[in-house]
């Protein structure tokens, strides 16, 4: 049995929304490169939907994988449903991971909601 | 596909596995029976026992065979440390970068109230002989010092701690597992008391391995039951395997010189090619190391992932990140040696086999590099660096 699911590694190889968004509204930035995994998320929202998101992470490839994952749930979506995101949709989209890799999935959903915050602190809108 | 991953197990050569074949087929007896058809493998023990002593300069009677190496260590600290006790010796000096094999059983030690010393390491990965002797005390039972580390290969001084316990009359064991059929090893040359290797790092099977023993040493045996093995390890003796092992070390020490004069060049070509990567740095002593090890740490990225690539581009290594030994934290012995965390997660370990050719060597560093910058393209860590915002490491 392979270490992770196809989708997995598919994430892996080909993550989605890789990179910087110039004008984001929303970033957030969790994790710390002792423990080896860092995530940060770049919103833009217009009228408190997520037009664009993009990522970057240092990481595994199950944190890499979580992150694009992550990414593709919320694109497009209004900000209240950002906001419920759950590690576990998170994980369950990417077909499970490892018990010791659930971590991941976990950051990611912190990722997204450091970066609603930060919409939050410079927009003055509750999310 | 390139296999890299030597150091963590090696492909059966042709000739161990015709030689267990031959054995599982011809000689299947018991060693333990009379009659002949048993006492036909209990030769064909033997035979295995005296080719494993000569690969290492010892007597016959001073080989165990044990299930591997892990075994072997533990025999080797546990016997060390009762027949310490019954004198009153409870300190044992290691150091921070042995296998786990070492160090889980002397941290059961510690709790049973035995002194632990772990030597610092130096940058180099490398300890000398004047770190052991200002660390013995008269209490001291034994030293157990690995004779090549399996992350970074570096090689000990085995021959100097040696003669520093010899002298001292301290019981030396050497944890040889990487060194075995890689490295000429001598117990007499290097006054070593005891020592453990495995067959599958030396392409022999999995499952087996021996402890030296050197004669008057006290030993204490883990499994207890029959009277094989002088009484020092029951269970009826795995013959296939042992015979595969003798073999495969027989010819690997055969070889030994042509298999560093290969393996030299296509090491330090690969050394070369990965330091002009930016931010890199060979982890251990660029000399004085295994000839099939490369371990290298590239800042901003993260082992696993970089492994993994490698593995799409059909190349098998190995990484010393947190997210590979399931822990949080990264490899002991990078740590040891000093490097902090945020880099010792994006190590990666090539351990080279003797098939490799410069073509391979090349295509390696191709990859490496394609695969660290295309990391690096995506890392927070990365981006960190390069605008200035935090301070490079490597």
């Amino acid at each position: 049995m392979a270490l992770y699911s196809d989708k997995v590694m598919d994430h892996f190889r080909n993550p989605r929304n890789v990179g910087v968004i110039e004008d984001a509204n929303g970033i957030g930035e969790v994790g710390n490169a002792k423990c080896g995994d860092i995530m940060k998320m770049y919103l833009k929202i217009e009228n408190d939907i997520i037009t664009d998101v993009k990522f970057e992470t240092f990481g595994c490839a199950s944190a890499i994988a979580s992150s694009s994952m992550a990414t593709e749930l919320i694109k497009g979506k209004p900000v209240s449903e950002a906001r419920e995101l759950t590690n576990k949709a998170v994980a369950e989209a990417l077909d499970g991971l490892p018990d010791y890799k659930m971590h991941c999935s976990v950051l990611a959903e912190e990722a997204i909601s450091a970066a609603l915050d930060d919409y939050s602190s410079r927009t003055g809108k509750t999310v | 596909m390139i296999y890299a991953d030597n150091a963590a197990t090696t492909k059966m050569s042709e000739a161990a596995i015709n030689t267990m074949v031959a054995t599982a087929n011809e000689t299947w007896g018991n060693p333990s029976s009379l009659y002949g058809f048993g006492q036909r493998a209990k030769e064909i023990l033997e035979d295995a026992r005296a080719k494993v002593a000569s690969a290492i300069g010892a007597d016959p009677k001073e080989i165990i065979f044990t299930s591997g190496g892990s075994e072997a260590d533990n025999q080797a600290i546990l016997s060390a440390a009762a027949a310490g006790k019954k004198k009153g010796k409870t300190h044992i000096i290691s150091s921070a970068f042995e296998h786990h094999a070492v160090l889980h059983t002397l941290e059961k030690l510690r709790k049973e109230g035995f002194d632990i010393t772990l030597l610092d390491v130096h940058e180099n990965g490398i300890l000398t002989a004047k770190d052991v002797e200002d660390a013995i005390r008269d209490d001291t039972c034994l030293v157990t010092i690995m004779y090549a580390n399996n992350e970074i290969g570096t090689i000990q001084p085995i021959g100097e701690i040696g003669a520093v316990c010899r002298s001292r009359g301290v019981v030396f064991h050497t944890d040889a597992v990487q060194a075995m059929g890689h490295l000429k090893v001598d117990v007499e040359r290097d006054s070593v008391d005891m020592l453990s290797a495995s067959a599958h790092k030396f392409h022999g099977p999995k499952g087996v391995g021996f402890l030296y023993v050197r004669k008057g040493t006290p030993v204490t045996n883990l499994i207890e039951g029959g009277a094989q093995e002088r009484g020092k390890r029951a269970g009826t003796e795995n013959v296939p395997g042992i015979a595969a092992m003798a073999r495969a070390l027989t010819d690997a020490v055969a070889n030994i010189d042509g298999y560093a004069s290969k393996l030299t060049p296509v090491r330090d070509r690969i050394i070369e090619g990965l330091s002009r990567i930016p931010h890199s740095a060979l982890n251990g002593d660029a000399e004085r190391r295994l000839p099939g090890n490369i371990n290298f740490c590239f800042e901003g990225i993260e082992g696993e992932s970089l492994l993994l690539m490698l593995d799409d581009l059909g190349i098998q290594a190995s990484s010393g990140s947190a997210c590979t030994s399931g822990s949080l934290d990264p490899s002991h012995v990078l740590l040891a040696i000093g490097r902090v965390h945020d880099v010792a997660h994006g190590s990666l370990r090539l351990s080279l086999g003797e098939d490799i050719t410069d073509e391979d060597a090349d295509y390696i560093i191709r990859s490496v590099a394609d695969t660290v910058e295309h990391l690096r393209n995506f890392s927070p860590v990365w981006r960190d660096l390069q605008s200035g915002k935090t301070q490079y490491i490597l």
